[in-house]
This record gives structure tokens, C-alpha cells and sequence, in this order.
């Protein structure tokens, strides 16, 4: 019995090894150092990098290397009556002046980069970077081009029902893209929390700050896709907001932001379309999965004690008006934020799904939300 | 009969209380000392099952044992506990113990608010960990507390953990008080300055920069009560209020608040060092200029956690070159335990090896620290594992390591007992090794882009973190050694001679082993 037990535990631990080892294969095993990116400034930080890391190396090597002489050649065995030495004025000396000048020959050049990085004369593209929970929104100012940027891993994924894929936590459903060879500079603020907008490649990170626009600026001569993160906690999701940023020659960047253009008018000329219920639920439903889940989770019922449930909620049944003013204005003092920044459609469908949805149609009145209604509401504002 | 009567009196007055109220009203510094030293303990332990949790999740891509809401919870009160309940209470607990038998005093001078300042932190953690069973969770921010994360996008909970940082605070200042008085009033004659062992030195040190920052804390908490409570808008740029004066004011706590976590090590590891090379320390004056140098440069250093947030560029090179410069004092102090080690007559008990440790684990972990005041470079590694390496360096076989290797250099003075010196050696090499599987790959986790804070990760950083991880347990489980170790040595073990250590000098040494309830009752005399 107690064999069989042993063999047992055996092939389940085989197996465990297997199951952990797996992750290996796609993985580098020797992926150990800072990315040398891909502009100059980032070739700069990486070569101050290495500077500032082979500088500590030799320092603690040599440390080291007296202090273990010492543990090999000054024990009691070696060496049964200790020396009385104490202070001296010409090694303290040394050690104090040797370790400043040392100092001061990496913070020189290290001033120097800084300053570089700092040049904040005007770029030849304008984005506005602004950090949402969890998501990021990138307005290009002189093309008039929005959007907003979501993870696109699979929830699956992440819950390890399926195998991840290669960019698994990395991908976006909508890259930021820009001209090769190009002043791109980067406004940097947030709607909600604190986010922090970093590009290993580039060497930039920026915090995001609500109420503050940071500046940060980049040429990237090689085109490409580069992938970055969220750097700074800004709540539940902050590890599933990556940054992707696609650099493309000068003549494929224009159709892009061309093809951009064509999108925004045809998404215009919706709003005065006439939505059938079915169709604003189907619109809203993808609105909802990407804008509301996170809080109200997939089937309406919240979070207890953090963020309130929308199946069954009063303001979702009955009070339609209040509901459209929720999602402009926002909860003061709550995590809920104004959602104004989405279009008319996308706000009507929202509205109305989740006013359908989760049984609200039948326990409320089960009024709908079209465009218009937003627009109406936007209207005596102006 | 007289003489019965005499004895009787002397009982009364000279050992502890019986039963539980011995721990409840004790005034006697060593009592409150243990109390100090347990409590501590447990909370390292609660504040390492939680480090267990997040080290589980991140065995491997993907979320697995919590989801990412509760892996917040994990690491906010994982760093706040170790930091206020596992590693300040046990140097507290260590002056408690130490400061009177060190300076040849009887007691603290402020006995019953050494009481008080002991009793209310039991409740300030109830308050804090009770929060994980409250209605939307614990708080949930980071040990940091950055507004408005923690602010209007917090929990409910989060008053009481305000209210929890504030009796950790006044616990806090009331034991620096305690500190500073008794040192400056109680030294026995003959006990100058430039004539108190390091450790009241360091904790001299320390206990001012308690009292000149833990007000701050109170200050930022109670603007975040006034901002959650009483409309007010200090961080609330809706409201015109500023964000980033959260950082400002956090960090000026927090960078002093990062030094009264190494300086009493400082105290501790100089002592050892001394010890067990049987040689006179190098340089006594220069390593107390080097504490008081370090004390000052930490409150004008506060803006290198803050590279990011952008300051303008004037700003950016003076807290970078104020940083750096913190490098010479500290390299000070790291030539100084060397060249007493130097030609010394080392011998390689438990507290030495730790001490060791201790020398070359936090040189790494301050080369690390000199590299992320490089301001541009500190855009690459700023909030990534490499500052989690690089902290966790300087904190655990830092801060922890020097608590560990003190415990084991007096406690045979403390109960009389040796601990087992095989044993107390197991649990350093298993100490050792899993600190290093554990905190050193995140250097590496770090540098190939990997954020701080993440519940989850990109393939190529899954190799790297499951070897953290395994060492991370193996750290964890091996610390239920040490609990085994201190048990039994309390319990028993061969007796200890007054001495203990043959190369100890002190005040503290010249006293009985187990040290006696009062000692030092009238003045020794020094020479």
C-alpha cells in the first residue's frame, strides 16, 4: 500500500515537472539584461547601464576580495593573536575622497544624458497619452485622430484555459502608431489614477498624474513593433494594460491616419442611423466587455463593498435619465468616472444593454437609450 | 525572622509579576524588550505567509492561486506589515534589551509609556488585518499608498488602516522618545558620547529621525481622512488639489523611514564584527560620523523614488548627486568592517556568519542603489523587479538578516542558554541560499522589463520567477527553524558563562547570564 503510494506521488510529481517545465520552451533562459532599445537615447541609458553596473562590479569585487582574504587568512586557527591596529587618518582619507571621485565621473555623464532627454522643444506629432483604469487613450492633435488601446489577451488565457500565446499579456487590440525618422512627443497625463506610460525600447517612462501633463519625446529610426507596460499600481488591472507602440515609414503612416479619418466619419453618421433594440444590444454588449466588466463584472452583479451591482440596480430599471447622467458626469468621490469620451453610439448602446440585459428588461422598464437621447443631453450644454 | 522578612521584601520588589499580568503592566525594559522581540516575530511570520502567496501566484504565467484584486491586498499589507510590525517592533525590541545594559542604566526612563507605546501596536495590527474581512477587502494600494488610488479609489477599509498607521506612529514616536531620553539622561559616569557603544549610537540616530518624520506619516494619512471624509481636496485634481504632494510628502517619511530600518543593523553588525575578530573596531569616530551623515543626506534625498513623476531637470540632478553622494558615508562604514576584520582572529559562530552576510548581501543591495540614482537609467529600472531586488537586498539579509544574527549573539545572555550552534548554522546556509534564489533573479526579472505590482507576467520573465519562487519558500519554510531554535534555547541548552563571547565587550557582558531582572541598579563603574 504504502508502495503504491510512493509510485503514485512518484509519476504525479513527473508529471508536475512536466507541466512546469513546459513554459520553458518558449521562454530565454539568458533574457538577463536591460533592452538596448532601439533610438539613440536608449542606447545611451544602455550604455550608462553597463558603465555604472561594471563600476559596481569592480567595487564589490575588491571589497570582497579583502574581506574574504581575511575570512580565509585571518582565522583564529591562521591567526590566534588578532592585530590591535585602529584608525588611520591617511586610509580614511582614501577611502572617502577615492569612492566621491568616483561618483562624480558617472554622475557627469549621466547629468548629460539627462539633459539631452530633457530637450523639450515642440515634436513634429502631438499625442496625448491619457492613462485610464485599465486602458490607455491616445489622441494624435494635429491629425485629429482617438482611440483607445485594450489588452487583447484572451480572458482564457490568463486563467490558463487554453495555451498563451507569444505575446500573451503583451497585445493590444489597437496599436499607437508612428512615422519612422519623425519628433514624436508624448503628453502624458490620466483621467482616474496615477498610470505610468513606459516604453523599455525607447527609455521612456512617464507617469501618468489626473490633473498633470508630463512631456516625453522620441525618433525611432528603425520601423517595428515595440512592446511596453503600465509601470506604476493603479488598481486590479494594472497588470493587463500594455503599451504597443508600431513604427512605420513615413508614406504608411499617412494611409493609416487617412483610414483613421474614414472610420471616425462613418462612426459620425451612425448616430443618426435608426437602431433597432437588438442591434444597440449587440453594440453594447462589446462596449461593455471592454469599458465595464473589469468593475461590474460579466454578469452586472459588481463587486460587493467596491463597485456596485448594475443587474437589478434601480438607477438600471427605472431611472433612465439619472442613468445617462451616471456615465457623463461620473460618481463624485467614487472609481466611477465620466465615460463622456465614447461616442453617442457606443454610449446609447451601453445604456441600453445594460438596461436589457441580466433580467433589468423584465424586473424594470426596460426602456432603451439611442444616440440621439446622448446628443440631446449634450445639447443645451453648448 | 528579620532575614525572611527581608527576603520576602526583596521578591516584591525585585522580580516580575506572576502570571499574566507580568506581561500586561510590566515597566521592566528587558520584559517589555521580549514582548517587543515575539510580537515582531509573529508578524514576520504572518507578513512571509502573505510574501508565500504572491510568490505562488508568480510560479508561473497565468492567474492561479488569487485573483489579481486579493494580490493587491497581499502585497500592500505584506510590505506594511513587515516593515511597521516585522522589522521597526524588533529593533525596538533589541533597544528595549540592549540601550540600559549598554549605557549601565536601570531601566528606561520612561518605563510606563515604554509599556503603553508596546500594548497599543498589538492593536493598530488587529485593526490592520481585521481589514481582510471587511466588505470590499483590505487596503489594496501598495505599502506606498500613492492618492488617489488610495484615496477616492479605495476601499472602504481604508480608514481603518489610516487610523491603524496612526497608533503604529504614536507607538512609534513614544518609543523614540523613550530612547532618545534614556541616553541622554541615563548613561551611567564615564559614559561620554564618543564613549557609547555603536548600537546606542545608531539607535540615538535613529530615534531622532523617528521623531522628526513619523509626524509626516501622520500628517499625509490625516490629509487622506480629510480627503475620503471631510471633502477636502490636498490630492484631488478634480478638486485643484495635487497629486503628486502625496509623493512629496510620503517619500520625506519615507526615505528617512528607509534609514531607521538599517541604522540599528549598522549598531548590531559593528558590534558582532568586533566580537568575533577579537579586534578593536577600525574606526569607532568615523563609523558614528558616517550614521550621522547618513541621518542628515536622508532628508534631502526623498525625490529619487519620484524620477517619473516628472520634476523639472534642475530637480532631477540635485536629488540624483544628493543620492549618490549618500554612497560615501555608507562605503565608510562597509571599509571599516572590513579592515577590522582585517588581521583580526575570526572564528565563525552563527551571529558572525549572519553579520557576514549582512556586510557583503547589503553592499549589493547599495551598489543596486547606486544604480537607480543614475536618473536616466532609473527610467529603465524605476518600478520594475530590479527595485524590488534591489530593496529586498538592503531589508531582508539586510535589516532582518543583522535582527536574526543580533537574537542569536545575546541570547545567551538574555535566558542563560546557549542556542545549538549546528542548528543555529542550518539556519543560516539555508537563510543564505534562499535569500539569493530568491531576490537575485529578480534582478534579472527587473533589467528584461518586468513591472513591480503585477499579479501576472509575459512568457519570457516564467523561468526566472518560478526560481525565485523556489527560493522564496525555501527562505520561508526555513525561518520555521529559527522559531525551533529560539524555543529551544529559551527552554534549555547548555549554560552560558557571563562572558558568553570570548572577544564581547560591554556593559551588558559584565552582568550575570541570564541577565537578572534589574541590573545595573547602582551605577558600574567605568574606567
Amino acid at each position: 500500500m504504502f508502495f503504491r503510494f510512493f509510485k503514485n506521488l512518484s509519476k504525479s510529481l513527473t508529471l508536475l515537472f512536466i507541466f512546469v517545465a513546459t513554459p520553458s520552451l518558449n521562454a530565454d533562459w539568458f533574457d538577463l539584461n536591460m533592452t538596448r532599445g532601439t533610438t539613440e537615447i536608449s542606447n545611451e541609458v544602455f550604455e550608462l547601464h553597463m558603465l555604472i553596473f561594471w563600476i559596481c562590479v569592480v567595487i564589490g569585487l575588491l571589497v570582497f576580495s579583502v574581506m574574504f582574504y581575511s575570512m580565509w587568512a585571518h582565522t583564529k586557527k591562521k591567526n590566534p593573536v588578532p592585530a590591535t591596529f585602529h584608525e588611520n587618518h591617511k586610509l580614511e582619507i582614501a577611502w572617502t575622497i577615492i569612492p566621491f571621485l568616483i561618483l562624480i565621473a558617472m554622475a557627469v555623464p549621466a547629468s548629460k544624458t539627462l539633459v539631452k532627454i530633457y530637450d523639450d522643444e515642440a515634436g513634429d506629432i502631438n499625442i496625448q497619452v491619457t492613462g485610464y483604469q485599465w486602458k490607455w487613450q491616445y489622441r494624435y492633435l494635429e491629425d485629429d485622430v482617438s482611440f483607445f488601446a485594450n489588452l487583447s489577451t484572451d480572458l482564457d488565457e490568463i486563467y490558463n484555459l487554453v495555451p498563451k500565446g507569444e505575446n500573451y499579456l503583451q497585445e493590444v487590440d489597437e496599436m499607437v502608431v508612428i512615422p519612422v525618422g519623425k519628433k514624436v512627443r508624448f503628453l502624458i497625463t490620466a483621467n482616474d489614477v496615477i498610470h505610468s506610460w513606459w516604453m523599455p525600447a525607447f527609455a521612456i517612462k512617464q507617469d501618468a498624474i489626473p490633473g498633470f501633463v508630463n512631456t516625453a519625446w522620441t525618433v525611432v529610426d528603425n520601423p517595428g513593433i515595440y512592446r511596453g507596460k503600465c509601470t506604476e499600481l493603479c488598481g486590479k488591472n494594472h497588470g493587463f494594460m500594455p503599451i504597443v507602440v508600431k513604427v512605420v515609414e513615413q508614406d504608411e503612416y499617412d494611409e493609416w491616419v487617412f483610414n483613421k479619418r474614414q472610420e471616425a466619419i462613418k462612426l459620425a453618421e451612425l448616430t443618426t442611423k435608426d437602431w433597432s433594440t437588438a442591434e444597440l444590444m449587440e453594440r453594447g454588449q462589446t462596449v461593455y466587455e471592454v469599458n465595464c466588466v473589469a468593475c461590474h463584472q460579466t454578469e452586472g452583479q459588481g463587486i460587493s463593498g467596491i463597485f456596485p451591482a448594475l443587474a437589478g440596480s434601480e438607477i438600471a430599471l427605472y431611472e433612465k435619465d439619472r442613468h445617462i447622467e451616471i456615465l457623463m458626469e461620473g460618481v463624485q468621490g467614487a472609481a466611477m468616472n465620466s465615460f463622456d469620451y465614447l461616442s453617442e453610439v457606443e454610449l446609447a448602446a451601453v445604456i441600453t444593454y445594460s438596461r436589457q440585459a441580466w433580467g433589468n428588461a423584465e424586473a424594470g422598464d426596460g426602456e432603451i437609450v439611442i444616440p440621439k437621447d446622448i446628443v440631446d443631453y449634450k445639447e443645451p450644454k453648448i | 525572622m528579620s532575614a525572611v522578612i527581608e527576603n520576602h521584601h526583596d521578591e516584591h520588589h525585585h522580580g516580575p509579576a506572576a502570571g499574566i499580568t507580568r506581561w500586561l503592566f510590566t515597566t521592566n525594559h528587558k520584559d517589555i524588550g521580549t514582548l517587543y522581540l515575539w510580537f515582531s516575530f509573529a508578524m514576520f511570520l504572518i507578513g512571509g505567509a502573505m510574501a508565500m502567496i504572491i510568490r505562488a501566484e508568480l510560479f508561473q504565467p497565468g492567474m492561479q492561486i488569487v485573483e489579481p484584486e486579493f494580490y493587491n491586498q497581499m502585497i500592500t499589507l505584506h510590505g506594511l506589515i513587515m516593515i511597521f510590525g516585522g522589522v521597526m517592533p524588533a529593533f525596538v525590541g533589541l533597544a528595549n534589551w540592549l540601550v540600559p545594559m549598554q549605557i549601565g542604566a536601570p531601566d528606561m526612563a520612561l518605563p510606563r509609556m515604554n509599556n503603553l507605546s508596546f500594548w497599543i501596536l498589538p492593536f493598530a495590527f488587529f485593526i490592520l488585518l481585521s481589514s481582510l474581512f471587511m466588505e470590499g477587502g483590505a487596503p489594496n494600494f501598495g505599502w506606498t499608498f500613492y492618492a488617489p488610488l488610495s484615496t477616492t479609489y479605495a476601499p472602504p477599509s481604508v480608514t481603518f488602516f489610516i487610523f491603524s498607521v496612526h497608533i503604529m506612529g504614536a507607538s512609534s514616536i513614544m518609543g523614540a522618545i523613550n530612547v532618545v531620553v534614556t541616553i541622554m539622561n541615563m548613561r551611567a559616569p564615564g559614559v561620554g558620547l564618543m564613549k557609547m557603544p555603536l548600537f546606542v549610537w545608531s539607535w540615538l540616530i535613529t530615534a531622532y529621525l523617528l521623531i522628526a518624520v513619523m509626524p509626516v506619516l501622520a500628517g499625509a494619512v490625516t490629509m487622506m481622512l480629510m480627503d475620503i471624509h471631510f471633502g477636502t481636496s490636498f490630492f484631488n485634481a478634480a478638486g485643484g488639489g495635487d497629486p503628486v504632494l502625496f509623493q512629496h510628502i510620503f517619500w520625506f517619511f519615507g526615505h528617512p523611514e528607509v534609514y531607521i530600518m538599517i541604522l540599528p543593523a549598522f549598531g548590531i553588525v559593528s558590534h558582532i564584527i568586533e566580537t568575533f575578530s577579537r579586534k578593536q573596531l577600525f574606526g569607532y569616530s568615523s563609523m558614528v560620523w558616517a550614521m550621522l551623515s547618513i541621518a542628515i543626506l536622508s532628508f534631502v534625498v526623498w525625490a529619487h523614488h519620484m524620477f517619473t513623476v516628472g520634476l523639472p531637470l534642475a530637480a532631477e540632478i540635485f536629488f540624483m548627486w544628493a543620492t549618490m553622494l549618500i554612497a560615501v558615508p555608507t562605503g565608510v562604514k562597509v571599509f571599516n568592517w572590513v579592515a577590522t576584520m582585517f588581521r583580526g582572529s575570526i572564528t565563525f559562530e552563527t551571529p558572525m556568519l549572519f553579520a557576514i552576510a549582512f556586510v557583503v548581501l547589503f553592499t549589493i543591495g547599495g551598489l543596486s542603489g547606486l544604480m537607480l540614482a543614475i536618473v536616466p537609467a532609473d527610467f529603465q529600472y524605476h518600478d520594475t523587479y530590479f527595485v524590488v531586488a534591489h530593496f529586498h537586498y538592503v531589508l531582508v539579509p539586510g535589516a532582518i538578516f543583522s535582527i536574526m544574527a543580533a537574537v542569536y549573539y545575546w541570547i545567551p545572555k538574555w535566558t542563560g542558554n546557549m542556542y545549538d550552534e549546528r542548528l543555529g548554522k542550518l539556519h543560516f546556509w539555508l537563510s543564505f541560499i534562499g535569500v539569493n534564489v530568491t531576490f537575485f533573479p529578480q534582478h534579472f526579472i527587473g533589467l528584461a522589463g518586468m513591472p513591480r505590482r503585477y499579479p501576472d507576467y509575459a512568457l519570457q520573465f516564467a523561468d526566472w520567477n518560478m526560481v525565485s519562487s523556489v527560493g522564496a519558500f525555501l527562505f520561508g519554510f526555513s525561518q520555521l527553524l529559527f522559531l525551533f531554535i529560539v524555543l529551544k534555547t529559551v527552554m534549555g541548552g547548555k549554560k552560558a558563562t557571563d562572558q558568553v563571547w570570548e572577544g564581547a565587550r560591554g556593559l551588558e557582558w559584565s552582568v550575570a547570564s541570564p541577565a537578572p531582572y534589574h541590573t545595573f541598579s547602582t551605577p558600574p563603574k567605568i574606567d
